[in-house]
């Protein structure tokens, strides 16, 4: 088959099976767009903002675990793409984001809309190309894919310059078969001998805890996790980025961990003598103060990723390789060794476990009229039966999505967590929206993060992408004002938000629902009113207490076991 | 503790900077940093000097194996290993120092390979150390400038840093 770069870059989609692109375009790409347009197979959604499209290509790849494709021109196309790259980046989503590039002749002249897209992305991919010959784009796109998907998953960049793609440059085309490459090889299976030591460890622990994160999600391991957990009747703990790979519901389960973990969790932790983590990263949103972590635990830790193992906690036993390999093999062996051996330490730690629950740390107290912040996440959680997708944006609304809807299945939850972006949450519902669109998909936001990429809504009309955003609304930049209030004496600098628009109105501009809700006894039937459209998007402004905080807290600098609870 | 670590990289327009990259992102410290073609027209090898801790230096040979181009890294500290640096030094030679200048080569088998009538130019190889002690042994005489390739570093026996199979 003979075909022209921008053929051959649609032909690749089409073998590697991606049903959509979320792109925007520019001169650059204009020879692809071609491509495009001449075809059926591969969707192209036209977001509003070169962000939008990496943020929804994002949210598809979460929610389905495929990677998601992103089309976007040179110059300022590439650089608004930069945030969702990096957000997807800091959370190892898979992401194959082609950037036109100007003709392989000017590049280097500071030519009209050129960056120098390889070295602005190279620290926020996970690999990223410049391919400066057309016979090149099949095996590019190859390893593109490969590289993006396989391993510890993460963002692949590639760059096209524009005579690349030239229609009237005809080559032939086969899409390879298979890849391989002498410098990446991934490590899935964990050493055996490494994982007797760990089960030596996990079966004789009498005071366990099992820590598990985001790795759990993207290794598609939920099943395994909860066998594990469940076949060894040890305490669970989940990161933000591990919700719903252990069920929340579920007695074992004790909440999410961290600065705005549980208290159960958190003092699980610190007091436990036998760590296991799972797909987690120690990152210093869960650790604390360091020097103050787990300080009587031998730590097991599971990661694909063997940078990820000692870098921030030195740990016991390291298993390099993925989740759901290790686990596998893992659950055989304890049951060989008859499940855990210490049943008495262990009813005594599930004992001083409870002591802890007792202290009930997400209670909240109601005050008359004003709408609760966890009240409205909690409801949404009733009227969607804890199935929905909810995607959030960032700040205290994201903790209090968290903290409040129990995630009982693995891909439901997505959030930015590691680069903590405000603006993901609208974007990446409207491609969890775009892959599911049978699903319920709810957006928990605020009324600044929202405004961030609100120009999305335009594409949810384009698409008919009938999300549901929740925003809780205090007229704050929330989070930002809770540490003014603590920890710079209630100055709030810059952190409320004045001049908000009417939200309702905007909505309604943009060609949807809008609700703007104000006592707290109104909440429950504008919710089901609102959940009852099926095929509109509706916006739902929550005016909620702007004085609210997330607890409990871990401050800066302190201990897990140093929380703020009220 | 110093580290000498080489690296084979695939010869990739841009390589270098991925390295030099990731230590300027991470904070690393990079003393010298040698890159050279090897046999191999498809391979690059770096030798790179840096300083760090225990835990450092275990993050930074996660780190570069992490790169995707990265085909094979080695701390030279795991095994013995012969270092050796190229030195190009411009030393003042005036009618007073001139003997001293070029006995000090000598003693240190250094090369004089380029004379003026107020200078000499000595090529000098060695470990980094011995390089130091010949600056340190001129003394007062000016030096006009150095040059120093960064250390390079083998490790002793038959085994040469072997590729894997794709
Ligand atoms: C406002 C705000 C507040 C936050 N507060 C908290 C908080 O209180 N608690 C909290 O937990 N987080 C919090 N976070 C999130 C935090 O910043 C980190 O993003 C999060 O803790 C990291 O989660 P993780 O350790 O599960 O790692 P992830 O970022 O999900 O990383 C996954 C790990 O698993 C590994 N992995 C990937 N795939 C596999 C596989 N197949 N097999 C094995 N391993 C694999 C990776 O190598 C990596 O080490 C907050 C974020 C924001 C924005
Ligand atoms: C792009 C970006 N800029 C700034 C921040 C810092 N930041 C974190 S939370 C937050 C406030 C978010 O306000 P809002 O969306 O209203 O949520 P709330 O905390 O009020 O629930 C800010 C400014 C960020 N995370 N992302
Ligand atoms: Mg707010």
């Amino acid at each position: 088959m003979e075909l022209s770069g921008g053929q051959i870059l649609v032909e690749c989609l089409k073998a590697e099976g991606v049903d959509a692109v979320f792109g925007y375009p520019g001169g650059a790409v204009l020879h692809i767009y071609d491509a495009l347009f001449q075809q059926e197979q591969v969707k192209h959604i036209l977001v509003r903002h070169e962000q939008g499209a990496v943020h929804m290509a994002d949210g598809y790849a979460r929610a389905t675990g495929k990677p998601g494709v992103v089309l976007v021109t040179s110059g300022p196309g590439a650089t608004n793409a930069i945030t969702g790259i990096a957000t997807a980046h800091m959370d190892s989503i898979p992401l194959v984001v082609i950037t036109g590039q100007v003709p392989t002749s000017l590049i280097g002249n500071d030519a009209f809309q050129e960056v120098d897209s390889v070295g602005i992305t190279r620290p926020c991919v996970k690999h990223n190309f410049l391919v400066k010959d057309v016979r090149d784009i099949a095996a590019t796109m190859k390893k593109a894919f490969y590289i993006a998907t396989t391993g510890r998953p993460g963002p692949v960049v590639v760059d096209i310059p524009k005579d690349v793609t030239d229609p009237r440059v005809i080559v032939p085309f086969e899409y390879p078969a298979s890849v391989s490459l002498r410098s990446y090889h991934p490590t899935v299976k964990g050493h055996s001998g490494q994982i007797r030591k760990a089960i030596d460890l996990i079966v004789n622990a009498e005071r366990p805890m099992i820590y598990s994160g985001g790795g759990v999600i993207i290794g598609r391991a939920a099943e395994q996790l909860t066998r594990f957990a469940r076949l060894l009747n040890y305490p669970i703990t989940n990161t933000l980025m591990g919700l719903g790979a252990y069920p929340a519901s579920d007695r074992q389960f004790l909440g999410m961990l961290g600065m705005h973990g549980t208290y159960e969790a958190n003092m699980g932790m610190h007091h436990c003598d036998v760590l296991i983590a799972i797909g987690a990263r120690f990152d210093d949103r869960v650790t604390g103060n360091l020097a103050k972590f787990c300080p009587t635990a031998k730590i097991v830790h599971i990661d694909i990723d063997p940078a990820s193992i000692s870098k921030n906690v030195v740990v016991d036993v390291p298993i390099v390789g993925s989740v759901k390999s290790v686990l596998e093999e893992m659950l055989p062996l304890i049951e060989d060794a008859g499940g855990a051996k210490q049943p008495e330490a262990l009813a005594a730690w599930w004992a001083q476990i409870a002591q802890w629950r007792d202290m009930r740390c997400l209670d909240f107290k109601t005050n008359g009229e004003v709408i609760k912040p966890q009240y409205v996440v909690q409801k949404v959680w009733e009227i969607t039966h804890g199935d929905a997708y909810v995607t959030s944006d960032v700040g205290q609304h994201q903790m209090w999505a968290a903290q409040y809807y129990g995630f009982d299945k693995p891909n439901r939850w997505i959030n930015s967590g590691g680069l903590g972006t405000m603006g993901f949450g609208l974007p990446a519902a409207l491609g969890v929206k775009f892959a599911y669109p049978e699903e319920e998909v709810v957006c928990v936001t605020g009324e600044g993060s929202i405004q961030m990429c609100i120009q999305e809504l335009s594409t949810a009309l384009q698409y008919h992408l009938p999300i549901k955003v929740v925003s809780l609304n205090n007229r704050y930049l929330g989070m930002v004002r809770q540490w003014q209030e603590f920890f710079y004496s209630g100055r709030y600098a810059m952190s409320y938000m004045e001049a908000l628009p009417d939200f309702v109105k905007l909505a309604e501009s943009y060609g949807h629902v809008g609700m703007r809700i104000e006592k707290a006894s109104d909440v429950e039937a504008a919710l089901r009113e609102a959940f009852a459209m099926r095929d509109r998007l509706v916006f739902m402004d929550f005016q909620t207490d702007p004085t609210e905080n997330v607890y409990p807290m871990v401050p800066a600098g302190a201990g897990l076991n140093e929380m703020i609870l009220v | 503790m110093r580290h000498i670590i080489s690296i084979l990289i695939e010869n990739e327009a841009g390589a270098l900077s991925r390295v030099a990259g990731l230590f300027s992102a991470r904070g690393y410290n990079i003393e010298s940093l040698c890159v050279a073609p090897t046999v191999d027209e498809t391979l690059s090898r770096m030798t790179l000097v840096t300083r760090g801790d225990e835990q450092i230096i275990e993050q930074i040979i996660k780190q570069l194996n992490k790169l995707i181009d990265v085909v094979k890294v080695q701390d030279m500290a795991d095994a013995p290993h012969i270092e050796r640096e190229l030195m190009l030094i411009k030393v003042q030679a005036l009618e007073g120092s001139r003997n001293e200048v070029y006995r000090l080569a000598e003693i240190f088998r250094g090369q004089i390979i380029d004379v003026s009538e107020s200078s000499y130019t000595i090529q000098m190889v060695g470990p980094g150390h011995k390089l130091d002690a010949f600056v340190t042994a001129l003394g007062a005489i000016p030096v006009v400038e150095i040059v120093r390739s960064g250390a390079l570093g083998v490790a002793r026996g038959p085994r040469g840093m072997t590729v894997p199979d794709a």
